[in-house]
């Protein structure tokens, strides 16, 4: 979140050897915390993904009266009707895929473009570098939800639009933490060699910078998936999805609020729990890699 | 002095660089919408317009002039408190918005008031009792609660406490146009659900900031002249710990800028997040344009003051920065 000045001593023996991102998700699966995170998240991942395939009606299948328990309904149905009386549970196994899809694809693009940003901050230090962080920290001025809206007023609330204005303000999130971690090891002889021995600038950023800091981003990479989920569904909660009639468990919570105080909670109580378990399930594996990276194999004060 | 000098030189430079941002974010929110790929005035009259009475409007809403003098106008607008008109309500945004702050700053109030002291006390009973059993439940289920997000949160504190469970508190807020102090009861979810966001982060940087002053040598000195361990936490090692807990604190309450969108929304709460999500969903220009700029300034300048404020709280960091 903050950006801490590095100060490079030049001294290789000094500076704490940097973990590979499989070493760092190795010890993170021997914690608990990160088995429990990977078993929620592949369960939710795979209901996303798959759960439509076994749904018993159609995603837009009316099945009777809207706002309906199970038992009142003439059809079988698991959880009763929702609004416009479709298949509560049909649409629960519907509206998971939208939302993780762009999520991953939002994180993706953060991730690349982040990256490279990052890399190149660091190793041109100077103009360019105060130039593009400068850029990144306009784009840091705006709550990642509030730019998201600004976008969708503009250009409509398409899947690109959604996808690219999350991956655009999540880039300088992942810009800093890169640039932060690249520049104590730009000072660092092996650059220099690199340097030395006529290396392109493309290669060094590449092969030598890259590796060693790819642990730290790993962590960031999945605190920015866990944020992304979020954003993605918030604004679908908004009412603003690329398609108002398609399954949405962001939307389906707005949609079936009324519910709430009927006789039907369902509709809002399925997604509400799916949501809250990906999210708790991203966050743990999150927290078991930052653990991992930071040297922290136990609960301890040192973050 | 010099000392002394050098803080307010830091101080002035972040403060310059707050208000440069401020300028480029203003630029943002303008170039936006010369990006929309509909004209507003054909968007306002539709697309059965004559082009006669699009070209009207165009100049009664003064997009007919260079872009340039529309970007001073409109910022001007903004900073001498006249920002304009509503496209569509045609009121002046602020007749339009202007309780609409005042409501949002009094949720804004509310939440952080109930947050900083709360995530105090949790960081320092965990910090007291580290590594048993009440912190390392609690440390896991404020991992958890962190991750959700905000509207997840909001409804199943409705499901828990107005619909399902206890039915003791209103689902949604109807306050009108009263004023939201007049009906506290309706407050307690809204503001609830923004504490259950920022909780976990700052009770989390307050264990760990505390964890560590409580094993300095002052800290043991403290205790060895027999000062209990109420007094010694407290008075000896929390006031150490404040630095990175107030950055931390400051960031949440930035947070709240982007996290009221979705809460007032939820609970049907009359401020500016709520605002802004319906003038998104109508398309109006101009009340999205002060909005956007009203919230990124109120994160701009929280994250300022959480800046300058941890440069004069930590000693250390003051006399670096000379």
């Amino acid at each position: 979140m903050t950006d801490i000045a590095e100060t490079s001593t030049g001294d290789d023996a000094a500076l704490p050897k940097p973990r590979k991102p499989l070493g760092v998700f190795r010890i993170a699966l021997r914690m608990w915390r990160t088995r429990i995170g990977l078993g929620i998240t592949a369960a939710l991942c795979l209901l996303a993904f798959f759960g439509r395939y076994f749904a018993p009606y159609g995603e837009n299948e009316g099945i009777g009266v809207a706002m309906k328990p199970a038992n009142e309904l003439k059809k079988d149905s698991l959880f009763g009707s929702g609004e416009l009386g479709r298949d509560i549970w049909t649409r629960f196994l519907y509206g998971g895929r939208p939302i993780l899809i762009s999520a991953v694809l939002a994180t993706a693009f953060a991730l690349v473009v982040g990256t490279v940003i990052g890399l190149v901050a660091a190793y041109n230090r100077g103009k360019l570098d105060d130039v593009l962080m400068r850029g990144m920290d306009v784009i840091l001025a705006f709550p990642q939800i509030i730019l998201a809206l600004l976008v969708l007023a503009m250009f409509g609330a398409s899947d690109e639009v959604i996808i690219l204005t999350v991956g655009v303000s999540t880039v300088p999130r992942i810009a800093r933490v890169v640039r932060g971690a690249t520049v104590s090891v730009v000072e660092r002889d092996f650059v220099s060699a690199a340097e030395a021995l006529g290396e392109s600038r493309q290669r060094i950023l590449r092969k030598e910078l890259l590796p060693n800091v790819s642990a730290p981003l790993l962590v960031e990479a999945n605190l920015r998936l866990t944020f992304s989920i979020a954003v993605i569904a918030g604004i679908a909660f908004l009412g603003f999805t690329s398609d108002p009639i398609s399954a949405n468990w962001g939307l389906m919570i707005n949609e079936n609020r009324s519910g709430l105080i009927g006789k039907q909670p369902w509709g809002t109580a399925l997604p509400v729990i799916a949501i809250a378990l990906l999210t708790i399930g991203t966050g743990l594996i999150g927290d078991g890699l930052s653990r991992a990276s930071a040297g922290v194999d136990r609960e301890r004060g040192d973050q | 002095m010099s000392n002394g000098l050098g803080v307010a030189k830091f101080v002035l430079r972040r403060i310059l660089l707050g208000l440069l941002t401020l300028l480029l974010v203003s630029i943002i929110v303008f170039a936006a919408t010369q990006a929309l790929p509909s004209d507003p005035a054909t968007a306002i009259l539709g697309r059965n317009a004559t082009p006669a009475s699009v070209g009207a409007l165009r100049e009664a809403l003064g997009l007919d002039r260079p872009l340039l003098t529309q970007y001073f106008d409109w910022l001007g607008g903004i900073l001498t408190g006249d920002p304009g008109e509503s496209f569509n309500a045609r009121v002046p945004i602020l007749d339009y918005i202007g309780s609409r702050v005042i409501n949002s700053l009094f949720l804004l109030v509310l939440a952080s008031v109930a947050t900083i002291p709360l995530s105090l006390l949790l960081g320092a009973v965990q910090a007291r009792r580290r590594d048993r059993t009440f912190d390392q439940v609690s440390s896991f289920s404020m991992l958890g609660l962190a991750s959700i997000p905000e509207f997840v949160t909001g409804v199943i504190l409705v499901i828990l406490f107005s619909t399902g469970l206890f039915k003791v508190l209103p689902a949604v807020t109807q306050i009108g146009t009263d004023r939201p102090w007049s009906h506290l009861d309706q407050m307690v979810l809204p503001t609830l659900t923004l504490a259950l966001g920022a909780i976990p982060y700052i009770s989390r940087v307050t264990r760990a900031a505390l964890i560590e002053v409580l094993e300095s040598d002052y800290v043991e000195m403290a205790r060895l002249k027999g000062a209990p361990e109420r007094v010694v936490l407290w008075r000896h090692a929390m006031p150490n710990s404040l630095g990175p807990v107030f950055q931390v604190i400051a960031l949440n309450i930035a947070y709240f800028a982007g996290g009221v969108i979705v809460v007032e929304y939820l609970f049907n709460y009359p401020g500016v997040g709520g605002a802004l999500s319906a003038s998104v969903r109508v398309r109006d220009i101009p009340v999205i344009q002060f909005l956007v700029m009203v919230l990124a300034a109120v994160y701009v300048v929280t994250n300022l003051i959480a800046d300058v404020a941890t440069i004069l709280v930590t000693p250390r960091l003051r006399t670096r920065v000379s």
